[in-house]
């Protein structure tokens, strides 16, 4: 049992394309542990991408249960996940073991369909929306080299403007 | 010693000013920590933590030029604020409606009775100049929870004045 020290921004572990996991092997499934691990030891640890911990292969890890009244599907080893359908948007608040002391604004898909493998290999689908989802989004871009960063949508005017883009000449700041 | 500094600068906007009030501080020795920078009203403001090693006078001879440059009016405080003291907000709460007098003292006013503290509040006049209407976007701690905020804004929403009141559920993923 042991926690993997969490990388942080800007190590470029964090901005690399992760590899698919070819075999499951003893290997990666003490790796998972690991994970799992080092994900429950941050207060409030709810999501864990591997390349978090510096090792750039497709595995996710995400439990939402601790919280109260949400759908979701409990705690989850995602190998290789791909998500295959978005649905809707919302705006939430997000932060990153990566990124300490900051959080902020993100769009994400209010709904998501996923496959993923587990760990036993087999190619289970998910069907996740809200919190959850969000989570998801959020560990998948992990796997993709993306941080919440990445995202950000301003803190103002975000929910009631639609942007008017007018040339103007006080905009060169 | 380095010490933290509020440095506060309004005037009209053109373009430029964010560049040359950045520059000045940073050719002094300056770094800067949390900053807002906006247009209201067709003016520029500028409010900057600005770290320096020396006295209040010395920060306030390095930006007056500038200041008087841009036709800005200027002000340095020192502060004992510090980086890394963010506050995590778990409400947002939006309100929109025919512009009304008074409708940000009552309101913000119903919501620090309710517990609020208010950690970011920005709200912007739009519509027409015959039928204006107010929007106000509200972040903060509500330190007795979200339906005391619910409560207390009742009475204010029954005159008309469209009010959302929403967790903000920020995970670390
Ligand atoms: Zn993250």
């Amino acid at each position: 049992m042991a926690i993997i020290k969490v990388i942080k921004y800007p190590d470029d572990r964090l901005k690399v394309v992760s590899i698919p996991v070819k075999r499951i092997d003893q290997n990666i499934l003490s790796f998972i542990k690991d994970l799992e691990n080092t994900m429950r030891a941050e207060p409030g640890g709810i999501g864990i991408a591997a390349p978090q911990v510096g090792n750039t292969i497709r595995v996710v890890i995400i439990d939402v249960s601790s919280k109260p009244n949400i759908k979701h599907n409990g705690r989850l080893v995602l190998i290789n996940p791909e998500i295959e359908k978005w649905d809707g948007y919302a705006v939430g608040r997000e932060g990153c073991m990566s990124v300490p002391d900051y959080t902020g604004n993100v769009i994400r898909a209010e709904k998501i369909n996923l496959s993923a493998m587990d760990e036993t290999g087999q190619v289970r689908s998910y069907e996740m929306v809200g919190y959850e989802a969000r989570v998801a989004q959020h560990e998948i871009d992990h796997l993709d080299g993306l941080l919440f960063l990445d995202r950000l949508v301003s803190r103002r005017n975000d929910l009631f403007r639609r942007k008017v883009y007018q040339p103007s000449s006080t905009d060169n700041r | 010693m380095i010490k933290w500094y509020m440095i506060t600068l309004v005037g009209g906007d053109k373009p430029g000013i964010v560049a040359k009030v950045t520059t000045a501080l940073y050719q002094a020795g300056c770094n800067l920590g949390e900053t807002t920078m906006l247009r209201l009203g067709g003016n520029f403001t500028i409010m900057l933590m600005a770290s320096f090693i020396g006295a209040e006078e010395t920060l306030e001879r390095v930006i007056e030029p500038v200041a008087e440059e841009l036709q800005l009016r200027c002000h340095v405080d020192y502060i004992e604020g510090k980086l890394h003291d963010h506050v995590e907000p778990n409400v947002r709460i939006t309100i929109f409606g025919s512009d009304k007098a008074g409708i940000v003292a009552s309101v913000t006013s119903s919501l620090a009775d309710a517990g609020l503290n208010i950690s970011q509040l920005d709200s912007d006049v739009a519509g027409s100049e015959e039928s204006p209407i107010y929007i106000m976007n509200i972040e903060g701690v509500a330190e007795n929870g979200i339906d005391s905020l619910e409560q207390a804004l009742e009475s204010i929403s029954a005159e008309g004045v469209e009010i959302n009141i929403e967790p903000i559920d920020t995970f670390i993923g």
